[in-house]
């Protein structure tokens, strides 16, 4: 049985983690939360290519490190734990993800290096409106390879090179990838709920719109996507519940109440261990996820709803009881319990929210039992 | 990252199956049912651990000297796997093996272990293990059972609670009071003791799940040689430590419907509004039910892998029985009132699945509670795992006989 980090993977994480210590304290992620004019972290985002995080999972040939996608799991729990305010999730998770997944050849030559070597931010573009995103849900749409149509909200929308849409095409979904620096593109930064990652309302008005992957087939393959960015923010989800189980440990371990430490109250305690069984389930459920993905299993759909659920599960939870543990100090500004609060609504939200994904996980549960 | 054995793990996998399919099939009687103590089921048990501890397939970690296997604790883990798969396991010495008789070869001079330890193995002598009272579940070192001296031997009196198997077994390992003028902790001793002396007496217990598979067990002048002792006088404490240290792991997870079974019933029966299984408020808790029971698979994959790796695991196992209990608990209730009014038939004639939902609803409690409560096994992972402080004692420096007691 291998089921675990190897050697390797451990001494990464560990950089990994030194790293960011060392770039991107709470302090530093603050520096982008109070400034409404800075939507991400450009010299923590400069630095992560350097390390060469950006493309971890990408092909040697194409300018990555060709690590694999196990690396890259590694690398998005340290981000996670960081609160690491940069485009990585949308440019790496879902951009390359979906390049290498469903891009042609040319499409993976020309975006691929330079997503590699950070000089390319992306982002996904499938929301119009609140509710779920469905293929009824669709309003853009594209003739002629020009787009036309609203999608809000567009996390890191504001800020990137390349998006790639969602979008009709002869009344079916297609995936289309947008240059926002051409002509028929206008753009609006959107307050959300998570200042620390940029989020943006994106208008496409007969915008240059390039096709990803096969006519008609936009649906399924954003599925895809979605699958392999599930598990990937599920790492991020993680280490930003192991983070807060951390705080709240430290916190409780220091404060006096009573004439003794809260963490000899059972009270906490038990909440402390409740945090601690959801974080060791979402760690089981986004290792297997790892696995499905790195492999390219055809379990990755029922592994990638697991994991998701698990870790939207674990992190909501950590966060909001990592502030209780806090006290009235953990409702203030200045103490750091809100920026994980913060993170934990828009790692849930990012992919589709939690219900979706339980739902999307029995479906497939039932098909995996009518096999 | 992957679920592969490695050579030596998958060399020891290929010799089990082996071994399994063949002495499997000449096996006589099923290893279906936990524990049901009739005289077939009993012999069935005894005849396939003696085959087992032949060929070296029984205590596969201990030392090949005491009728072990010598084997390391990964290799028992795929045993228990492979034994699973052929249907062979039975429950009568999982306590005995995995925690008395442990703490007798930790602890007894050599003629006793001479004596004991292979008969065990063998499956010929059956162990339970005294420890729980009236007046200590959790709190075990308040045991109030009492042992006094008298020239060589000491004089039990007492009664103790929840011995799983005291109907069927033929020793077991008591925790007493020795000393009630010094604090509780110091004054325990651990005895080996003979089940079928006249001096004890096992009642069993009706659970309200309607079952017996627990006894109350009462001492009346038992009467034991001080070489039965188990330790210094005065350092039951500490031995017993050595015994529940492999509790957690002799206490098997749940048994009973899973997310699976819930599935398959959602799909026979109807809903409201067309099948159960379209129903959106039962889909959600389905996916949790499913993340929460791979999620503990894959963790005890995390522990084989540690296992795998020569590291030790540590008490992080105990997430399992908290996750386990409280599903099952969850679980039979979400299915029976699915069945809407008809979920309150128990027949298992007429109930959907032989009435398991039902069943499942009435075990749950007792498995909140056995091997460790759901809010000890927090306390366990708040200061083991998290190293968070233990909790204020009232008891640590009163003489036992000095403490409250309430009821």
């Amino acid at each position: 049985m291998n089921f675990d980090y190897s050697d390797d993977q451990k001494f990464l994480k560990e950089e990994a983690r030194k790293f960011l210590a060392a770039r991107c304290s709470t302090a530093a992620v603050r520096k982008v939360l109070d400034n409404d004019d800075v939507s991400h972290d450009a010299e923590l985002w400069k630095g992560v290519a350097e390390q060469g995080w950006l493309g971890a999972a990408i092909p040697e040939e194409h300018g990555g490190l060709g690590l694999g996608h196990v690396e890259l799991c590694v690398i998005a729990e340290e981000l996670g734990r960081a609160v690491a305010p940069i485009p990585f999730a949308s440019t790496v998770y879902f951009l390359a993800e979906a390049v290498m997944a469903a891009g042609s050849a040319e499409q993976k030559a020309d975006y691929l290096p330079r997503i590699a070597a950070g000089e390319l931010i992306g982002c996904f573009a499938t929301s119009e409106g609140p509710g779920p995103v469905t293929p009824a849900s669709l309003s853009a749409s594209v003739q002629d390879g020009k787009l036309t149509g609203v999608k809000i909200p567009v996390t890191d929308g504001d800020i990137a090179d390349v998006c790639l849409v969602l979008a009709n095409e002869a009344g079916k979904p297609g995936l289309f990838v947008v240059d926002l620096k051409a002509s028929g593109v206008s753009r609006e930064t959107l307050k959300t709920m998570d200042p620390t990652r940029g989020v943006a309302r994106i208008t496409f008005s007969g915008a240059p719109a390039t096709r990803l992957g096969a006519a008609g087939e936009g649906f399924a393959i954003t599925e895809q996507v979605f699958d392999r960015a599930a598990v990937l923010l599920a790492f991020e989800q993680l280490g930003g519940a192991d983070a807060c189980l951390a705080m709240a440990k430290e916190y409780a371990l220091e404060r006096y109440a009573f004439g003794r430490v809260i963490a000899s109250y059972q009270a906490i305690k038990h909440k402390l261990a409740d945090i601690y069984v959801k974080n060791e389930i979402a760690r089981s459920n986004a290792y297997y996820g790892a696995w499905a993905l790195n492999t390219g299993a055809a379990e990755l759909p029922i592994a990638a709803a697991a994991a998701r659920v698990a870790a939207s599960d674990a992190f909501w939870f950590a966060s909001k009881e990592n502030i209780q543990t806090h006290g009235g100090m953990g409702f203030t500004w200045d103490v750091d319990c809100h920026l994980f609060y913060r993170r934990s609504r828009q790692l849930s939200l990012v992919a589709g929210a939690p219900k979706v994904w339980k739902e999307r996980l029995v479906s497939q549960l039932e098909r995996r039992n009518a096999a | 990252m992957d679920f592969n054995d490695s050579p030596e793990e998958a060399a020891f996998r290929e010799q089990a199956k082996t071994w399994l399919a063949n002495a499997a099939a000449k096996h006589q009687g099923s290893g279906g049912g936990r524990r049901p103590n009739t005289p077939e089921h009993m012999a069935a048990a005894k005849a396939w651990q003696a085959e087992k501890a032949g060929a070296g397939f029984a205590c596969i970690t201990w030392p090949k000297e005491w009728g072990g296997g010598g084997g390391t604790a990964l290799q028992q883990v795929i045993f228990n796997q492979e034994e699973a798969k052929a249907g062979v396991n039975y429950g009568y010495f999982t306590i005995g093996l995995g925690m008395c008789v442990p703490t007798v070869m930790a602890f007894a001079n050599d003629e006793t272990k001479q004596r004991f330890v292979g008969p065990a193995v063998k499956g010929e002598e059956i162990w339970c293990q005294l420890f729980s009272e009236p007046a200590g579940g959790s709190d075990v070192a308040a045991a109030r059972t009492k042992a006094v001296r008298d020239g060589d031997e000491w004089v039990i009196n007492g009664q103790k609670v929840w011995t799983t198997g005291a109907q069927y077994c033929d020793y077991g390992i008591v925790l007493v009071r020795t000393d009630p003028d010094v604090p509780k902790h110091k004054g325990l001793t651990m005895f080996w003791i003979d089940m079928h002396d006249p001096g004890v007496e096992v009642r069993p217990i009706h659970q309200m799940s309607g079952g017996s598979e627990f006894n109350e067990v009462y001492f009346t002048d038992l009467r034991v040689k001080d070489s039965q002792r188990l330790g210094e006088v005065g350092a039951g404490w500490k031995v017993a430590l050595v015994t529940l240290m492999n509790e957690r792991l002799a206490v098997g997870g749940s048994s009973g419907p899973n997310y699976n079974e819930i599935m398959k019933l959602a799909r026979e029966l109807r809903g409201v509004d067309g099948p159960a299984i379209k129903d959106a408020a039962f889909r959600e808790r389905l996916a949790d039910w499913y993340v929460q029971s791979e999620g503990l698979k894959f963790t005890r994959f995390r522990t084989m892998t540690a296992l795998s790796r020569g590291q030790t695991p540590g008490p992080e196992s105990s997430i399992g029985k908290i996750i386990a209990a409280n599903q099952m608990q969850d679980l039979g209730n979400v299915g029976m009132e699915m069945e809407d009014q008809y979920g309150i038939i128990t027949d298992p004639k007429l109930s959907p699945m032989e009435a398991a939902f039902q069943q499942s609803l009435m075990w749950a409690p007792g498995l909140r509670i056995a091997g460790g409560t759901d809010e000890i096994l927090k306390n366990i992972i708040a200061e083991r795992v998290l190293g968070l402080p233990g909790d204020v004692r009232v008891d640590k420096d009163v003489a036992f006989k000095d403490m409250p007691t309430g009821r």
